[in-house]
């Protein structure tokens, strides 16, 4: 049985609770919606990208412990990377999530994001974790449409 | 097994055996994570007692074949299990004639066959369906699509804070334009009971037809359509212990006859030839295709043993459970209960202050408690409650107060991760 503790460690309540970054910019020149219908989570994400680098990238929504830590922290550990950069930890966040690589792997590169590996016990919960990510691929990649996660 | 002391007085008092109830349904006996299961998601769907487990088993076993067309044996036994199940229907809404009995896949198969049978052919620009604010999606989204089509409007009868709907301004509403009104009978997301009788008769003042979206009220009380007057009455066999792919629209007999078939192809025809099709009569007229015969007779089976329970003895008891849940969850400090109409049946919606439902619901999950979070398919209800979503413990004959102790921990449990 899966400890709830592995899934809400005290540093996703704590970015529940007191989520960074959850304003609208208005420097902002990129932004996307997402909506998960199942739970009804919804997510804005703005960027301020220049020269290929985010300068700034912040959130607003209504969502979940996980969707809402998932969505703060993913600000704070995207801050001031380039495009590149963005992808790797993007791909490499995704493959925690779902279980692709080991939870007790060297998550290095993801920093205080490997909390998120207790979400694969969980599999009706990744969407949570997973929202505001593909949000912000849509941002940064210019898409129009609002993602949905079913 | 429980001691003589510790059933509850209220069992007593309805000589109400749940142990032996329960015992009825081989789901409950399993563990999820190690805990007892507590289902607590019967609004969604209703476990199904082992004789429906059984008749699915026999038909496929004993009777497997197709109704309505086959001289062999076999064919005329499905045939009369199937249509066994329809007098039953007839018996267990109190309709004057089976031939106002119509199988469908569900409540919601149900509603469209009205919008597209009934309401579509009559519908001209600037005619109005009346909804309330608190239907499902089902009784929403098919009066939305004819009334786009046909350039009518969808006007909606507004609710209070409680969930109980305004009459007096449907009273109002009720105009010279308005050709159907479809209420819920039971919230889903709620749990209100509307006073459909009182809204069936000020519209009948008016001759407007009403349909009532029964699916969350006949597996938890008498609903009995000659009583209460509808024109058409929709709901679901899973959602009243039958199977799932089975379910009833009742319709006035002249209301059915005037309207053109839903669907066309084999058994709603009388006869075929290139230049005409002459259509079966009531009610296989509404019946094209091969239909879910093992879940139809199936269902046959959930209405016995809801009758040799007795429908008033089951609301009786939930209502009882109801009053205990309510009481139980209204001293948790942190929760609020959404829907408090005076009239309810079986839905607790609520939310935990500062946790997300979804939150609550895996929490309670690992508890082994099953509840439904979201908006319940009832995205205008979250809205007027300015709310993403709810969690909502629907409950069943089966449940126990003792059922609802572990709801309350788990509550508690909640507040706690989230303190």
């Amino acid at each position: 049985m899966p400890d709830l503790r592995e899934l809400y460690q005290e540093v996703i309540l704590d970015h529940h609770t007191r989520p960074r970054n959850c304003r609208r910019p208005d420097d902002a020149n990129k932004h996307a919606d997402g909506f998960n219908p199942l739970c009804g989570d919804k997510v804005t994400v703005y960027a301020r990208v220049e020269d290929g680098v985010v300068r700034d990238i912040a959130f607003q929504g209504t969502g979940c412990a996980i969707s809402t830590a998932s969505a703060s922290m993913m600000t704070e550990t995207l801050k001031g990377k380039s495009m590149a950069e963005v992808l790797e930890i993007f791909n490499r966040f995704h493959e925690l999530v779902t279980g692709k690589t080991p939870a007790d792997s060297d998550t290095s590169g993801l920093g205080k994001l490997a909390v998120f590996a207790g979400v694969r016990e969980y599999p009706v919960r990744v969407k949570c974790a997973t929202l505001a990510w593909h949000t912000m691929r849509a941002a940064l990649e210019g898409s129009q449409e609002t993602v949905a996660t079913e | 097994m429980k001691t003589s002391a510790q059933i509850s007085q209220s069992e007593k008092r309805l000589a109400f055996d749940v142990e032996k109830i329960r015992g009825d349904f081989p789901i409950l006996k399993q563990k999820v994570y190690g805990k007892p299961l507590v289902y607590l998601d019967n609004a969604a769907t209703s476990l199904k007692p082992q004789s429906v487990i059984d008749a699915l088993v026999y038909f496929y076993t004993n009777d497997c074949s197709n109704i309505h067309r086959g001289v062999h044996l076999l064919s005329q036994r499905a045939t009369k299990a199937y249509e066994d199940t329809r007098a039953k229907v007839r018996r267990f809404i109190n309709a004057a004639d089976e031939k106002e009995i119509i199988f469908v896949r569900g409540a919601t198969e149900g509603i469209n066959l009205v919008a597209q049978s009934y309401a579509r052919p009559l519908l001209k620009p600037g005619d109005e369906i009346l909804i309330s604010a608190m239907e499902h999606h089902s009784n929403i989204v098919p009066w939305q699509i004819i009334c786009e089509e046909k350039g009518a409007r969808l006007r909606v009868i507004p609710m209070n804070q409680r969930g109980e709907l305004k009459l007096d301004e449907y009273a109002a509403q009720l105009g010279p334009r308005t050709r159907l009104v479809g209420v819920t009978h039971v919230s889903n997301a709620l749990g209100t009971v509307n006073p459909v009788r009182q809204m069936i008769e000020l519209a009948h003042q008016r001759n407007i037809p009403v349909l009532v979206d029964g699916a969350q009220a006949v597996p938890h009380m008498k609903a009995d359509v000659t009583q209460l007057d509808c024109d058409f009455y929709a709901f679901s066999g899973h959602k009243m212990y039958g199977p799932t792919g089975i379910g009833v629209l009742y319709g006035k007999a002249h209301l059915l006859e005037a309207m053109p078939p839903y669907q066309g192809g084999g058994d709603m025809i009388g006869s075929v030839t290139f230049e005409k099709t002459i259509y079966n009569r009531l009610p296989y007229k509404f019946e094209a295709g091969t239909p879910s015969i093992a879940a139809g007779i199936a269902l046959g089976a959930a209405i016995d043993y809801l009758e040799q329970l007795g429908m008033d003895r089951i609301a009786a008891y939930e209502h009882d459970l109801l009053q205990y849940a309510t009481e139980a969850l209204s001293r948790i400090a942190r929760v609020r209960l959404i829907g408090t109409a005076e009239k309810k049946a079986s839905v607790l919606s609520f939310v935990v202050e500062g946790v997300h439902p979804h939150d609550v619901g895996t929490i309670l999950d690992q508890e082994g408690i099953a509840i439904r979070t979201g908006h319940h398919c009832a995205q205008p209800v979250m809205d007027f409650f300015n709310l993403p979503a709810t969690a909502r413990a629907s409950l069943a004959f089966y449940n126990t107060r003792e059922e609802i102790d572990v709801l309350v921990a788990g509550i508690r449990k909640v507040t706690e991760v989230f303190s």
